[in-house]
């Protein structure tokens, strides 16, 4: 038997022998705490000279100081406040955007869904997990899990209920499936009471949460 | 929330699967054991009842029950006809019949259809007429694939189908049990019921294997 | 429910890997054996039936599901129902012991009932008053329909036009059975479905797949 072959689940524990082979897994040969496997993995790629760990360590500071979910709010505050690039970003979100430095990885081909109070817009990835990362940075644990991935497209009042988030029945839910290289930035609603606001302070009040579509922004409480 | 969770919410005692069986030995002839220790101890289960059960399957109900059935099937037109008309009560004269085997429908393999039985949903099986289902039969390849790659699976079992042969498979969703009646093979006229009995396999009585003469 | 036990045309389990059917041992360790024994003569909370048997296992946690072999699965049904109806605890199942001075009950299936078991259960055609709304030969569509809780209606089915092969007369119907919710008989037909219907036109010309059907799963088509 090659050493690359992850059994079956099911028999998994009776009949080694009868292991199915399954092209390019080796799990059940490496260590089930993932960071050991990561640290072996790490090692072994500097070793080779297949990684540069300086550049890991760059990566690592880009998700965590540079590229997260302020870029997003800075959009949608400015959308707030200049109408002709509000028009700007629901037409073509790509363009409107580009001037930010915001594109990139993951974020190369934008559409802008608005909020309004007839139509809350949902951002899901059934298939995978697809994600604005280049404007929200990286996303939520709970975006990339079964339960969301599953029923934000059978039961998304049901999931928003769960974020509490209960919006009337007269309000259509639309439900964007990232299956493609387009990924999705909700507009949220500008909350009622914030005309005095600057275009940075507005900024401070958009969560990531907002963009996705799984909450309101709130007046009273910053991002 | 949508409207089918009402009935989930009257149903009670129906919760979910307790967070427990991460605080389990993963091993599970462990935690079987721990399982009958406790039943016998409450009075929820006699041990020599679960002895009694294992004995049945060992001894009392496998395939060779089925194989009773396609023989008798193969000698006697008119119980063939009552067989394929009325699977249940004909298996009844036999006398094998009861659990997960009341409701029998044999389905006929010719050498212009082949039928091929599978449980996508759960791992439905004919218990009374082929005894335990074999592993591969509650395994997710067999019930994923059966219904969308039929000649495929067939391959694996090493039994190539030509394309003029029209294969129907029967997902066994509700409390109908299917038994193929498989072809008998050529030169087998001089053959017993009991001999020709001997013949057919469980995999043929399934639909992924076909009756050889010897 | 749309979960991973309705696995009818899911792609990436792998290869069925066949063992062969002179050499496959009945059990494939000792618990296996037990755990069937166990299941088959235990004391289930009042009311239990095949098809809350069923739908507790479709609720297991999908990795769990995926990744434990079939009377593991029953041991987990078996967990559940225990815990569900109140007839042990989870300290209980963890320690494999009763607790210190609970009451032991006497009326365990015995092994001289087990032969008239085996042949007296697993009946469950009723009566229906009304007839059949379709007929042999008459092309239906299972309906598009998504319960959350237990049903027998595969997905691939959902929405697909077949032709009534079978008419079986009236059956215990699953999904309110499970929910003891009654039996509510309805009739059940054996619908064939050609393969190109529920798999596009790259499947064979000549396939087909048979799924038993309760009728409130069917709209004539």
């Amino acid at each position: 038997m090659p050493k690359t072959c992850l059994p079956l689940g099911r028999d998994l524990h009776h009949h080694p022998h009868h292991h199915a082979h399954r092209r390019g897994h080796a799990h059940a040969d490496v260590p089930p705490d993932p960071a050991l496997r990561t640290k072996a993995l790490e090692s072994l790629l500097t070793e080779m000279g297949l990684v540069d760990p300086a550049a890991i360590d760059a990566w690592v500071e880009a998700y965590e100081s540079k590229i997260g979910p302020r870029r997003g709010a800075q959009v949608v505050a400015r959308a707030w406040v200049d109408a002709a690039f509000k028009a700007r970003l629901l037409q073509d979100a790509t363009r409107a955007i580009e001037p930010f430095g915001f594109l990139g990885r993951e974020a190369q081909h934008i559409v802008v869904l608005e909020n309004t109070p007839a139509i809350h817009n949902l951002v899901v990835c059934t298939l995978c997990s697809c994600y604005p990362w280049g404007l929200l940075g990286l996303p939520p644990r709970w975006y990339k899990a079964a339960p969301y991935r599953a029923r934000s497209v059978i039961d998304p009042r049901g999931v928003l209920g769960e974020f509490g988030l209960v919006l009337g029945d007269e309000v259509e839910v639309r439900v964007w499936d990232s299956t493609a290289e387009i990924r999705y930035l909700v507009l949220p609603e500008r909350p009622a009471g914030t005309e005095e606001l600057s275009e940075e302070e507005l900024a401070g009040l958009v969560t990531r949460d907002a963009m996705i579509g799984i909450a309101k922004v709130e007046k009273g409480r910053t991002a | 929330m949508t409207q089918h969770s009402h009935a989930h919410d009257h149903d009670h005692d129906l919760a979910h699967h307790h967070d427990i069986h991460s605080e389990l030995p993963s091993d599970p002839a462990l935690r079987v054991k721990a399982l009958e220790s406790l039943l016998t101890e409450k009075g929820l289960v006699d041990p020599a009842a679960i002895d009694a059960w294992i004995e049945v399957y060992e001894s009392k109900i496998g395939p060779r029950n089925g194989a009773k059935v396609v023989a008798k099937a193969w000698v006697d037109p008119a119980y063939k006809e009552r067989l394929l008309r009325d699977g249940s009560n004909a298996i009844h004269e036999l006398d094998f019949h009861g659990r997960q085997g009341q409701h029998i429908v044999a389905v006929e393999n010719t050498p212009d259809v082949h039928n091929l039985v599978v449980c996508t949903l759960c791992s439905c099986y004919p218990l009374s007429v082929l005894g335990l289902p074999p592993a591969w039969y509650k395994s997710a390849p067999y019930r994923s694939r059966a219904v969308i790659d039929p000649r495929g699976v067939l391959k694996e079992f090493g039994l190539e189908l030509p394309d003029h042969v029209k294969i129907r498979v029967w997902d066994s969703t509700a409390e109908i049990r299917y038994l193929v009646l498989p072809e008998r093979p050529a030169g087998t006229e001089r053959l017993s019921e009991e001999q020709l009995a001997a013949l057919v396999t469980r995999d043929s009585m399934i639909g992924v294997g076909k009756v050889a003469a010897k | 429910m749309n979960g991973v036990h309705d696995m009818g045309g899911m792609h990436g389990h792998g290869p069925v890997a066949p063992e062969d059917e002179k050499h496959e041992p009945l059990w494939h360790a000792p618990w296996e054996a037990r755990m069937l024994g166990i299941t088959r003569s235990m004391t289930f909370p009042k009311g239990f039936n095949i098809d809350r048997f069923r739908h507790i296992r479709e609720l297991m946690p999908p990795h769990l599901y995926l990744a434990r072999s079939y009377y593991d699965h029953w041991y987990a049904v078996c967990v559940a129902a225990l815990l569900n109806g109140g007839l042990a605890t989870k300290d209980e199942i963890k320690s494999g012991h009763a607790a210190a001075g609970s009451a032991k009950r006497n009326d365990a299936a015995r092994a001289d009932q087990v032969w008239a078991s085996q042949k007296s259960q697993g009946v469950f055609t009723r009566k229906v008053e009304t007839p059949p709304l379709f007929a042999i030969g008459q092309r239906v569509r299972a309906r598009n329909i998504n319960p959350t809780e237990h049903t027998r209606v595969p997905r691939y089915v959902r929405g697909k036009v077949g032709v009534v092969q079978l008419h079986h007369g009236g059956h215990v119907f699953p999904d309110t059975n499970a929910h003891l919710q009654g039996e509510a008989p309805q009739h059940l037909y054996t619908v064939v479905f050609s393969a190109r219907e529920l798999w596009g036109e790259d499947a064979s010309a000549r396939d087909e797949i048979c799924a038993d059907l309760w009728e409130s799963y069917l709209d004539p088509a």
